[in-house]
């Protein structure tokens, strides 16, 4: 698996930067940079799963009982799934530091 | 040993990229440039050469499918000239960085304004740190032979990096020069088929040309620059083996005859030919004068260059492109820079001439050297001059 970017050392790098492990960007935990995070109200959720099968990220689950969570380790909170959300559940709350 | 017969230079260069047995030529044509890459559609299109030719709609589309093209695992040639090397300019540093072996002609012209479709190297040296190897060419059988070693050098697994076959518009590519063919047998010798370390292929998914942030970033360019150091080494090989083939010899750097000469002249590009008619005149007339020529800008060779000019006193290099607002020519530049750390400098005079096809007959480089030898005697001289500029 891949080492913190800032771990690299010259020699490490493949030519060309090429990244031969598939799938290795889930070590780089992007959710950090979000300004905004995405919250469900589950009364209003109808568990229709829009959210989860627009999210760029697959950074949307689906929990026990059917409705949805963000893991917000990945989430970049771009807002698609409120964007897209049949009932308007979502709403995209400011991620407070 | 083939056949010699006459051919125009960019007919040459053609066939070249027919031996070498292209995959995908994409291109879009631009004066001077134009006979390459009709020649190389004709043979495409009567079935001579089995290659995909890509019909772009621009530089900047041409050079995006060849880093395509490149990625899939194909040979992959393109060329260009001026404003349409301007227009490739940002695929330029992005197919060097991904180490994508594409190799291009550059037929050099000038850049735009005023509007100019002759001959000098302003197009190239304004992408000069774009981190691809560049190589110039003198005549035509040498941009015919450096376009089939540029394919050699640029797929070595220790190398993977661009080439750029740099050749004067006009004073080469329109002119019938004689060609010495080569076999098929000895091209499929020197040139193995491209095998790529790396492929866009389902079985063995990789990403190219991934993001990296501020902490990775000078590591990658490190990276790029040890490459194309290292570069050096398999380009004098690859020379080596062409040589052994064809009797035909390379050097980054080469002299011509410089025994016992206090004064040469520096040049880059076709200037090589013209430069050795005149130092066939001045010794001639019985002055002490030399020539070195260029041959490898990219990477610079400053070892070589090194070695060589530091024989002589005095220094006159010809440069075919003004770097506007810094310190006249790039070549000049470069090569003040490899001086910097001796303690006992040659005398350097830079010229530039040849703008725009600006025409530069021996007596010009004769008229230089008397310029140098004027300004020696009153011991001062500017930081260069423009040939024959009228103010």
């Amino acid at each position: 698996m891949p080492k913190p970017m800032e771990e690299y050392r010259v020699e490490d790098l493949n030519p060309g930067c090429v990244i031969d492990e598939p799938g290795n960007a889930v070590v780089y935990h992007t959710g950090n940079w979000k300004s905004q995070r995405p919250v469900w109200n589950e009364q209003k959720c109808i568990k229709c799963g829009v959210c989860w099968n627009f999210c760029p990220d697959n950074a949307i689950m689906r929990k026990e009982g059917g409705y949805f969570v963000a893991d917000y380790e990945y989430c970049k909170g771009c807002g698609i799934c409120a964007h897209e959300c049949i009932t308007q559940c979502i709403t995209m709350v400011e991620e407070v530091v | 040993m083939g056949k010699r017969i006459g051919m125009e230079v960019s007919l040459m260069v053609s066939e070249a990229v027919k031996l070498a047995d292209v995959d995908v030529i994409a291109a879009y044509p631009i004066t001077p440039q134009t006979h390459i890459v009709e020649h190389l559609s004709e043979l495409v299109a009567d079935g001579h050469l089995n290659a995909e030719y890509i019909c772009v709609e621009s530089e900047h589309s041409a050079m995006s499918a060849c880093a395509g093209s490149s990625a899939a695992g194909a040979r992959t040639y393109t060329a260009t000239s001026s404003q349409g090397l301007q227009l490739m300019s940002e695929l330029l540093y992005v197919v060097s960085a991904m180490r994508m072996p594409i190799v291009m002609t550059v037929v050099n012209r000038t850049l735009s304004a005023p509007l100019s479709i002759w001959n000098d190297q302003s197009d190239i040296m304004a992408n000069r740190d774009c981190g691809w190897i560049m190589i110039f060419a003198e005549n035509g059988q040498e941009s015919f032979d450096q376009t089939l070693c540029a394919f050699r050098i640029a797929e070595d697994r220790r190398v993977l990096l661009p080439v750029a076959v740099n050749m004067d518009g006009f004073i080469l590519s329109h002119v019938i020069e004689p060609y010495q063919t080569v076999e098929e047998e000895i091209v499929e010798k020197f040139l193995p088929p491209f095998d790529p370390l790396y492929t866009l292929h389902p079985d063995r998914p990789v990403t190219m040309g991934a993001f990296a942030m501020p902490e990775l970033f000078a590591e990658t360019k490190m990276a790029h620059e040890i490459a194309i150091r290292d570069s050096y080494a398999v380009i004098r090989e690859v020379w080596d083996h062409w040589g052994e083939l064809t009797g035909r010899r390379y050097e980054p750097v080469e002299e011509y005859m410089t025994e016992g000469a206090d004064t040469v002249f520096v040049t880059i590009g076709s200037y090589g030919e013209l430069g050795m008619d005149v130092v066939d005149r001045l010794r001639a007339a019985g002055k002490k004068v030399g020539l070195v020529k260029i041959r490898l800008f990219r990477p610079f060779p400053y070892r070589d260059i090194l070695n060589s000019l530091t024989k002589f006193e005095n220094l006159l290099i010809v440069d075919r492109a003004l770097s506007v607002g810094g310190v006249g020519g790039p070549l000049a530049s470069e090569i003040k820079t490899a001086l910097y750390r001796l303690e006992k400098r040659p005398n350097v005079f830079s010229f530039i001439a040849g703008l725009s096809g600006r025409d530069v007959p021996p007596e010009k480089f004769i008229e230089m050297y008397e310029e140098a030898m004027e300004g020696l005697k009153k011991n001062q001289w500017d930081e260069f001059t423009m040939v024959g500029v009228r103010q």
